[in-house]
């Protein structure tokens, strides 16, 4: 865990020197060899500059077949749970209709993208989950969604019952490392993918009774 | 080996097709490929590829004929199934584009930066990747057989398992992330998994391809670029060693997979 943060800290550039330091040997040169030829192979295009390269704690932890260790797991997942930022006024929901457009899009973020501003950002969520029963192209890497208020019996959103499931799934999209250390979903709220009202409309998609999700 | 022009006419009103399927992709191209049996418009690529191999050309006017593809100067078939491989006159492992570059530049006198600064589709890079279409063509239904005898080419295929799990970004994505388990799809697209052999003509078996969806002929350094924008990593650089890295670890995995390339993709 120690090494794992002080090349955090150190930042991907710096990553040469803090191989030298930490426990030695072949791994280890394989690390600043690694390092420098990521700094060499990639440049700046548009927004994406190559400052992404860099990891936090999480990203390099789970930058490996092996999971990390338990210990490092349940720091990553706390850390995460940490960062979660509850909606403004206590307003969890707002349209399934426009959370299935966001659903649909996988637009943002990339080097041809305009702009990093959220609103201009898609979900990206069909590409990875089965969601409504309508849309029948859909991806695999995530578990189905469909049915996904219904299954966990949330039948009035507002309901007090309802309450640990919304705040469960606010805060799987706003940081989803704060459930499983090494998910492979991004982290819409924590790393400005998708902004407040976003999420809202997501939330309910996936919770409202009245969304095609359950249906 | 020539071309079929009026198969390229159904190609195109194939485009649509994707959207309708129900079906797996992978049965969506399979039915595709059934009908255009051996008229996959990336023969066009490879006719164009192998003319530019044997014409005069560049400042020297002369042929690539003397390149070595890392099976001896002029050596074609059977080179593709075997890169990316260490070059001793270069000092460097590199994949049949970086090659082609080093070639080109050395035998022709073309500006090698000015070769590899030159964006997808256009100039001298639509030839390079034509080039690289007719050379994998020449290793059509042959296995892969990457070396990993020379320090340098096993130090590319550790430094390609490192970039293949490497998650950065604002999205949190590897390679692994799509790529790392088996039966997964993105949308319909069926996804290799490339940390191990995928099996015959899957992953690095089956580039470069003509891709029906867009009309275009990818190369590998394409296909890697546009899956490193996919994960909204900032722009590899053409024939990059985290580029070469990829394609060692990725050959060296599928060790003994049959190359269809140059393939016909979605």
């Amino acid at each position: 865990m120690m090494q794992i943060t002080r090349v955090v800290l150190a930042g991907l550039a710096a990553a040469a020197v803090v191989a030298g330091c930490a426990s030695g040997g072949m791994s280890q040169d394989l690390d600043a060899e690694f390092a420098a030829m990521m700094k060499s192979s990639f440049r700046d295009e548009g927004i994406a500059k190559t400052d992404r390269l860099q990891q936090d704690l999480a990203q390099a932890a789970c930058s490996s077949p092996k999971p990390p260790a338990p210990e490092v797991a349940k720091r990553i997942e706390a850390e995460a749970m940490a960062t979660i930022k509850w909606p403004t006024g206590g307003q969890y929901f707002g349209n399934w209709a426009a959370g299935e457009k966001l659903a649909q899009s996988g637009v943002g973020m990339a080097w041809n993208n305009e702009t990093t501003d959220p609103s201009t950002n898609g979900g990206q969520c069909y590409n990875c989950h089965e969601i409504s029963k309508q849309e029948i192209s859909f991806g695999t890497i995530g578990p189905s969604l469909y049915h996904y208020g219904k299954n966990r019996g949330v039948k009035d959103v507002a309901a007090p019952e309802s309450a640990p499931v919304v705040q469960y799934t606010w805060s799987k999209l706003w940081n989803s490392k704060a459930h499983v250390a090494c998910s492979n979903m991004p982290r819409f709220g924590h790393m400005h993918l998708l902004n407040e009202t976003q999420i809202r409309d997501l939330m309910s998609l996936l919770l409202d009774p009245r969304s095609p999700v359950n249906q | 080996m020539k071309p079929k022009w009026t198969l390229l006419a159904g190609a195109a009103t194939l485009v649509a097709l994707p959207v309708a399927a129900q079906k797996s992709s992978a049965e969506g191209i399979a039915e595709y490929r059934k009908m255009l049996e051996d008229g996959n418009p990336a023969e066009l690529y490879e006719v164009k590829g192998e003319a530019l191999w044997k014409q005069k050309r560049g400042p020297k006017n002369v042929s690539l004929e003397a390149c070595d593809l890392g099976k001896g100067p002029g050596v074609v078939k059977g080179a593709w199934v075997e890169l990316p491989r260490y070059f001793a006159d270069t000092g460097r492992v590199q994949d049949v584009e970086s090659r082609l570059v080093t070639c080109m530049s050395t035998l022709q006198g073309f500006d090698a930066d000015k070769l590899a600064a030159t964006p997808f589709g256009k100039g001298e890079m639509a030839n390079i990747t034509a080039l690289a279409t007719w050379i994998s063509g020449q290793s059509r239904d042959m296995p892969f057989a990457l070396s990993q005898a020379h320090p340098l080419e096993r130090k590319f295929y550790a430094l390609g398992e490192k970039a293949f799990y490497y998650r950065a970004g604002p999205m949190d994505f590897s390679c692994a992330s799509c790529h790392g388990e088996e039966h997964k799809r993105i949308r319909l697209q069926d996804l290799p998994p490339l940390y191990k052999n995928p099996g015959d003509g899957l992953g690095i078996a089956a580039w470069p391809a003509y891709r029906v969806s867009n009309g275009q002929m990818w190369s590998m350094q394409l296909r890697l670029n546009d899956c490193l924008r996919l994960q909204r990593f900032p722009y590899p650089k053409f024939g990059s060693d985290v580029t070469t890295a990829l394609a060692v670890y990725m050959g060296v995995n599928a060790k003994g997979a049959k190359s269809i390339a140059p393939a016909l993709k979605r």
